[in-house]
């Protein structure tokens, strides 16, 4: 055939409309987001007897109203992009509802085509529907389909093509609807009006507008605006009939017209379309038997603390067997490059800033992808509906959905999470506020990035209580982001809660495919946010940790005794150890000191040692040369863009405990937090230290006298909740649509962190 | 005669048909939308570990919506 056809797929949520866009366009589907806001754009093909089908999958909606996302993007794809054909999926079990949307399509004038979906479910719950007197009754196809099993899906696109077909190049034939006396007459004039402006007529049918003026439709009020007097008039005929409704039927025109609506449907049906048998086992029922333990008051949150911790083992102990692959193949990159490199900058480059970079960020993909993997499988399953119905109430007190619950423990809530793909789980959450309050405070769960700082610091100083302190912290992560949710909603962000008029749906077994394409889709969004940002950000952190270089001064002390010690190991053969301990010791001590310092330290070191060299065995030496290397490495840390701004924080960090080392790895944690350990690692002259083998750096923290109890509890507390890592940042940038509330996050967020780490440092050091 | 009290006061296990809606905007809009409309039959399947959200279910699917939303509704005891 000649033109491309293009097929739209409407319907409510959990009616199957996503099972169905994945059985028709199989592997040749792609997601992205529509410009400017973050409901998904989900678009594929199909090849129906040799016509390539374009189909877009509509967000899924119980309305064509304006409140959410969805249905204004659902709305405007219709209006603007004027497909072929609308295929509306419905849930058959819940006919009457679900044809709700579809006369709301009728009304647009949109060509359309009906797939009565899970109709295998509904005979198994006694339903009868008769398809043939329903299509003749509303003018249009209707096609029986079991979107799970593929069952009539090749004939539903071919009657959609067909029917697209027929309707090519005709107008829109909108359906008309009587209101009723007191608006039907209001609606006329309306329309008469709407006519002879032409106002909006090429979107949308003149009574669709008069529709949406009397139902108040903001998004539409919006759109009129700019045409003056004809939506003033409008907006006027509307007010004066809502005023007299009000006055005569204590109802409104929304009411009404709802009523009116769902009263066409129901006389619809009554012309004998469906009949039930109501004594008949159906699904519900096996579902509410499910719910009667699954959402039980005392049973129902012992299970889902259960499910929850079954999640975070199933991802550990099965993620980290590929999350080891990937790490010995960065590592693998890491050395190979390192050899087939020559010496200098450019190899530092590659190797520290973008191979260790971007391999720590994706080490964490396989952890990421099996966490997708279950939550998808929650979703599909229906019981993450069942988490936010138990969980509601407690949110609510804090400002919170209970819709909430799930960023939250994508986010860390489950510690191991991370907050990119939490914070993009909050777009199921409607109320601006809501989600506004969740993306800010999201950030303070225990992500997998910060484990391994966690891990470090915890294995030293809490070695005989590490799973409790572990625990503690995702709990102080969980009570920092219900509180200052709390704070942020009864302050800067206030308003009421948004409804939890939500469906419940019925378990189902989630289908394999679905769970692979919604894993993928998620854990692609993180592979391809991180990457780039990452890839940006860790190259430039290790410029700020590189440059300025040392001078060529600065570094001839330290040159100078690395030659001579090269020369005592050819010339040495003595035993002399507590000599060769005295320097390490010396050594250490300079590490204490300024850099011009400890470059007079050396020299001192070196006069020192010559009087021992020929006791001072090689092993000792090497060691020292080593130490040469470290104090040399942290001499330039110490004099490079990032040490200076350690040192430059020192007035404001000490009362929290931390020196500029730690500022440096915090600073640096601000691009990702697993950066931490290893720019810790950097810091503490100890190279190359990742979080797998933290034991050295380990070792030289449990050494340092300036470590105690109180600076590791404040520091713990501070990297839990200060600023958000950068992805994230621009994650919450277009969730929540301003680089405004993303500074914010990361300004009040560091605020918090700094104020509890130094009230834990001040009352632990009393 | 049957009674008709607000759609909070329904125990679990009770059938009720929906009397008046009385909730403008968002949230009528949404309740509305949502299948929650006046001759609509209703049974209370469960209430959740807090007493609140409720969840109802109607004819084809299960709804929740809280005890504060519900009392925007009244329904006619079956």
């Amino acid at each position: 055939m000649s033109k491309k056809i293009t097929i739209a797929l409407a319907g409510n949520p959990n009616s199957g409309k996503t099972t169905a866009f994945n059985a028709i366009t199989g592997a040749r589907q792609h997601v992205g987001n529509y410009p400017g806001i973050t409901v998904d754009k989900k678009e594929g093909t199909a090849v129906v007897d040799g016509q390539t089908v374009h189909v877009i999958d509509l967000p899924g909606t119980y309305s064509l109203s304006a409140y959410t996302m969805e249905e204004v993007v659902a709305r405007n794809v219709i209006a603007d992009e004027r497909p072929d054909m609308v295929v509306d999926v419905l849930n058959a079990g819940a006919l009457e509802r679900n044809l709700y949307l579809a006369v709301q399509l009728m009304e647009m004038g949109a060509p359309l085509t009906l797939a009565l979906n899970m109709m295998d479910e509904a005979k198994k719950q006694g339903m009868r529907i008769d398809v043939q007197k329903l299509q003749s009754l509303l003018g249009i196809p209707v096609v029986e389909t079991v979107a799970r099993v593929g069952e009539g899906m090749d004939n539903l696109m071919r009657t959609a093509v067909e029917h697209a077909r027929e309707k090519a190049g005709k107008p829109w034939e909108p359906l008309i609807i009587s209101y009723g006396s007191d608006l039907d007459p209001v609606l006329d004039e309306m329309v008469a009006l709407i006519s002879k402006e032409q106002f909006l007529t090429d979107r949308y049918p003149a009574r669709w507008v008069a529709l949406k003026y009397l139902e108040n439709d903001e998004e539409m009020l919006r759109i009129g605006k700019p045409f003056g007097a004809v939506a003033t008039e409008l907006e006027t005929r509307a007010r004066e009939v809502s005023e007299h409704l009000e006055a005569t039927l204590k109802t409104y025109p929304e009411a009404v017209i709802a009523d009116y609506r769902y009263g066409y449907i129901s006389s619809l049906l009554r012309q004998g379309v469906v009949s039930r048998l109501n004594d008949l086992e159906n699904r519900l029922a096996t579902s509410d038997k499910m719910d009667q333990v699954l959402t039980h008051r005392m049973l129902g949150p012992m299970i889902m603390l259960g499910l929850l911790f079954l999640i975070y083992q199933i991802t550990f102990t099965i993620g980290e067997v590929p999350m080891g692959w990937l790490e010995s193949f960065f590592g693998w990159l890491n050395e190979t490059v390192s050899e087939a490199m020559p010496d200098g900058l450019l190899k530092s480059l590659v190797v520290s800033g973008i191979i260790d970079g971007v391999g720590g960020v994706m080490g964490f993909v396989p952890l990421i992808m099996f966490m997708f993997l279950q939550i998808a499988f929650l979703e599909d399953s229906g019981y993450m509906a069942r988490v936010a119905y138990m969980l509601d109430r407690v949110f609510r007190f804090f400002g919170l959905h209970g819709c909430s619950v799930m960023p939250f423990i994508v986010s860390g809530g489950i510690a191991g999470g991370c907050a990119v793909p939490g914070v993009m789980a909050a777009r199921t959450l409607r109320s601006p506020k809501e989600k506004l309050a969740t993306l800010l405070t999201a950030p303070f769960m225990a992500c997998g990035a910060k484990l391994p700082v966690f891990l470090l610091i915890v294995g030293v100083f809490f070695a005989e209580n590490q799973a409790l302190v572990m625990f503690l912290l995702t709990l102080a992560g969980w009570a920092s982001a219900l509180l200052v949710s709390k704070l942020l909603r009864s302050t800067i962000i206030k308003g009421e809660p948004t409804p939890f008029v939500m469906e419940l749906p019925p378990y189902r077994v989630p289908t394999f495919r679905g769970l692979l394409i919604h894993t993928w889709e998620r854990t692609w969004q993180y592979i391809k946010k991180a990457g780039t940002v990452i890839l940006a950000i860790s190259i430039l952190l290790w410029l700020a940790m590189t440059f300025p270089q040392l001078s060529d001064e600065q570094m001839a002390p330290f040159e100078a005794r690395q030659a001579e010690i090269a020369a005592l190991i050819e010339a040495a053969g003595g035993t002399d150890v507590p000599a060769a301990d005295e320097a390490a010791a010396a050594t250490e001590a300079g590490a204490e000191v300024s850099g011009e310092e400890q470059a007079e330290e050396a020299g001192v070191l070196v006069a020192e040692n010559e009087a021992a060299v020929s006791e001072v065995d090689m092993e000792a030496l090497e060691e020292e040369l080593t130490e040469i290397e470290n104090a040399m490495s942290e001499a330039g840390l110490r004099n490079s863009v990032a040490g200076r701004v350690g040192i430059a924080l020192e007035p404001v960090t000490k009362w929290a405990g931390f020196e500029w080392r730690t500022n440096i790895a915090l600073v640096g944690g601000f691009a990702a937090k697993e950066v931490i350990v290893s720019t810790l690692g950097t810091a503490y002259s100890l190279g190359e230290v990742d979080a797998e083998e933290a034991q050295p750096l380990a070792e030289r923290i449990a050494n340092d006298p300036h470590w105690t109890h109180a600076n590791a509890v404040s520091l713990l507390l501070f990297v839990l909740l200060y600023a958000p890592c950068f992805v994230t940042v621009v994650a919450i940038k277009q969730e929540a649509g301003s680089w405004g509330w993303a500074i914010f996050s990361t300004v009040f967020n560091t605020a918090f962190a700094m104020v509890v780490a130094v009230a834990v440092y001040q009352i632990g050091s009393l | 005669m049957s009674t008709v009290i607000p759609l909070r006061k329904l125990q679990v296990g009770q059938k009720a048909r929906i009397q008046t809606v009385m909730a403008h905007g968002e949230l009528g809009r949404r309740i509305r939308d949502m299948g929650l409309i006046p001759g609509a039959e209703v049974e209370v399947t469960g209430r959740a570990p807090l007493q609140d959200p409720v969840a109802l279910r109607l004819t084809g699917f299960t709804l929740s919506l809280r005890n504060n939303e519900a009392d925007y509704i009244t329904v006619e005891v079956l």
